[in-house]
């Protein structure tokens, strides 16, 4: 008993400990929206296989945000103009590049190649740099919170009015065509919002990591459950825990916030593939 | 009056006439077996009737009028089915999706959508995929599944595209049976494409045979012949009767299986579906 509450008392102090700095909290709240966002949106991206061209978007956001930084603009209007004008590029032109990946990688290079280039113009900004690619959440400010937060609402609001068709078109194309779902809209539109959400993500891990808030959580979730909507609030769930638990791991061990985010992202998703499949257990003697 | 009606049509494709001035009228409650070689137009004939592609001349009509895309009296599944290789999605969910997917907006499910995709599943002999995840089914619980999802909302014409595919003997011939139960029953016109005739020959009210750009409709004693099918396959075709089978064979093999095989060679984009139930005669 005395434990438990030492226990507790100890959890408490070391919590509000936490709390007291302002930079905590900023970096609680801005990882929190943004987490939530990545896990809904990871969620269609699993679920679309298009985890590639998410990964793609954040590269080129990186030629964005260093290109934003040289002409004197905020980096994250870059990135948000870049991986924005690439993912419409990408939805529009889908259709037309038979081999995407390979596509995709090769515009991702030459991406990550401007960066480099507008970096080296830019030289007073090495930190700038390694927060790009890396994320510094430890450095939000209030400013970026509000914006954080508008940019999600409309992430998550514009996802919301094309989840059906999205749905659809994702599990059956053929067909979702065939119904007049409007195949090109929908996943450009789709491409879109993943820029949006890429561009907030990669404000918190940065754009080398985007994978861990994006497909980490998500690609656990889907493992775990089957329906959509507790797909979609596992995904999310995740997402925020990993993304708290490793800003506080980080804040009692000096450890960049990004790497604790991913190895958490990394252990939820192998701990989700070892997991017992749940509707396999009753089913396993079905007759073949 | 006629559920599907081609009049004089020309259906381009890539610049290619995959059916050149066709004409032929099924009436309703038929079950139609569309055969014919690969890219003879069998697809094709049907995305013109779904409203994707419209002829270049004459008219296609469906009940009447110019197909519709997302016409609900129109029951369709498609030959490519791009089943996604790790897609642990419910069967429920599965067929949800397709109900008023063309709709913007939240999923959502009434009870009514809900109880119909289970009777629907009954129908079929199905009712235990509702709960049961894609990726964990089999070739032939998904091709049923997939049979159920074309049947839902009452349709008034099914167009079933390749839906033996995949399928092991047995189960072809029980999806056969299901489809021609569940149509008869509720006097639905088919159009149930397929490779081989003979085990559709019980079943079949006509047969449309499509082959170099031409579409003939009829009997199966009046289409399946060698003059009308060496026309259509543009090659010298003999046909073969034997044992209450069928062989149309060229110079001496069976167009029918090297079709058959040769449709497996090459890969549709369906990912991993294809390596379940095969069987080769």
């Amino acid at each position: 008993m005395i434990t438990a509450i030492t226990a507790i008392t100890a959890t408490t102090i070391i919590i509000t400990d936490m709390f007291q700095y302002q930079f905590m909290n900023n970096a609680f709240a801005a990882a929190g929206i943004v987490a939530v966002v990545s896990g809904v949106v990871g969620y269609f991206l699993v679920m679309r296989g298009q985890t590639f061209a998410g990964h793609a978007l954040s590269h080129i956001g990186f030629a964005g945000a260093t290109g934003a930084g040289l002409i004197g603009l905020a980096p994250l209007w870059g990135l948000l103009g870049f991986t924005l004008a690439a993912g419409i590029a990408m939805g529009v032109l889908s259709e037309r590049i038979s081999n995407r990946d390979v596509a995709i990688g090769v515009v991702l290079a030459l991406a990550l190649g401007f960066g480099l280039l507008f970096l080296h113009y830019y030289t007073s900004f090495a930190t700038q740099a390694t927060a790009l690619l890396f994320g510094n959440v430890l450095a939000v400010d209030r400013g970026m919170i509000a914006t954080l937060a508008v940019l999600g609402a409309i992430t998550l609001v514009g996802l919301a009015s094309i989840m059906r068709p999205l749905i659809f078109a994702s599990l059956q194309p053929e067909l979702a065509e065939a119904k007049g779902v409007p195949l090109r809209f929908v996943s450009t539109a789709f491409l879109a919002i993943v820029a949006l959400a890429v561009s907030e993500c990669a404000q918190i891990v940065g754009v080398l990591l985007v994978f861990t808030l994006m497909v980490g959580p998500p690609a656990a979730a889907q493992r775990l459950t089957t329906g959509l909507w507790s797909g979609l609030a596992l995904a999310a769930v995740l997402a925020l825990a990993e993304a708290w638990l490793g800003i506080t791991i980080a804040f009692y061990t000096d450890w960049p916030v990004s790497f604790c985010i991913a190895v958490l992202s990394a252990l939820g998703y192998f701990a989700a593939l070892s997991a017992p499949r749940r509707s396999r257990t009753g089913r396993a003697n079905e007759a073949p | 009056m006629n559920v599907v009606e081609l009049d004089h049509a020309t259906i381009t494709l890539g610049g290619r006439a995959v059916l050149a001035d066709a004409s032929f009228a099924i009436g309703p409650g038929e079950f139609i077996g569309v055969l014919g070689p690969n890219g003879a137009g069998k697809t094709t004939l049907m995305r013109a009737i779904l409203g994707l592609l419209a002829p270049s001349a004459g008219h296609v009509r469906v009940f009447g009028n110019h197909p519709q895309r997302g016409d609900r009296a129109i029951g369709y599944l498609p030959q490519v089915r791009t089943v996604l290789p790790d897609l642990r999605v419910r069967g429920l969910d599965f067929i949800a999706s397709s109900m008023h997917g063309e709709r913007w907006g939240l999923p959502s499910l009434s009870r009514a959508d809900k109880s119909m995709i289970e009777a629907t599943l009954d129908s079929v002999g199905a009712r235990d995929l509702a709960r049961r995840p894609l990726s964990e089914m089999s070739g032939g619980e998904r091709q049923r599944l997939l049979l159920a999802q074309a049947l839902i909302g009452e349709p008034k014409l099914l167009l079933l595209d390749e839906p033996l595919i995949s399928l092991d003997a047995r189960h072809q011939e029980v999806a056969i049976a299901v489809v021609r139960e569940v149509c008869r029953e509720r006097k639905i016109t088919v159009l149930f494409s397929a490779h081989e005739l003979n085990q559709l020959l019980g079943t079949l009210d006509r047969v449309l045979y499509l082959g170099n750009g031409q579409a003939v409709l009829g009997t199966v004693d009046e289409v399946v012949t060698g003059p009308v099918l060496s026309r259509l396959f543009g090659t010298d075709i003999s046909v073969v009767r034997a044992d209450g089978h069928i062989f149309v064979m060229s110079r001496g093999r069976d167009v029918e299986r090297v079709e058959h095989a040769h449709d497996h060679g090459h890969d549709h984009g369906h990912h991993g579906h294809h390596g379940h139930d095969h069987h080769h005669h």
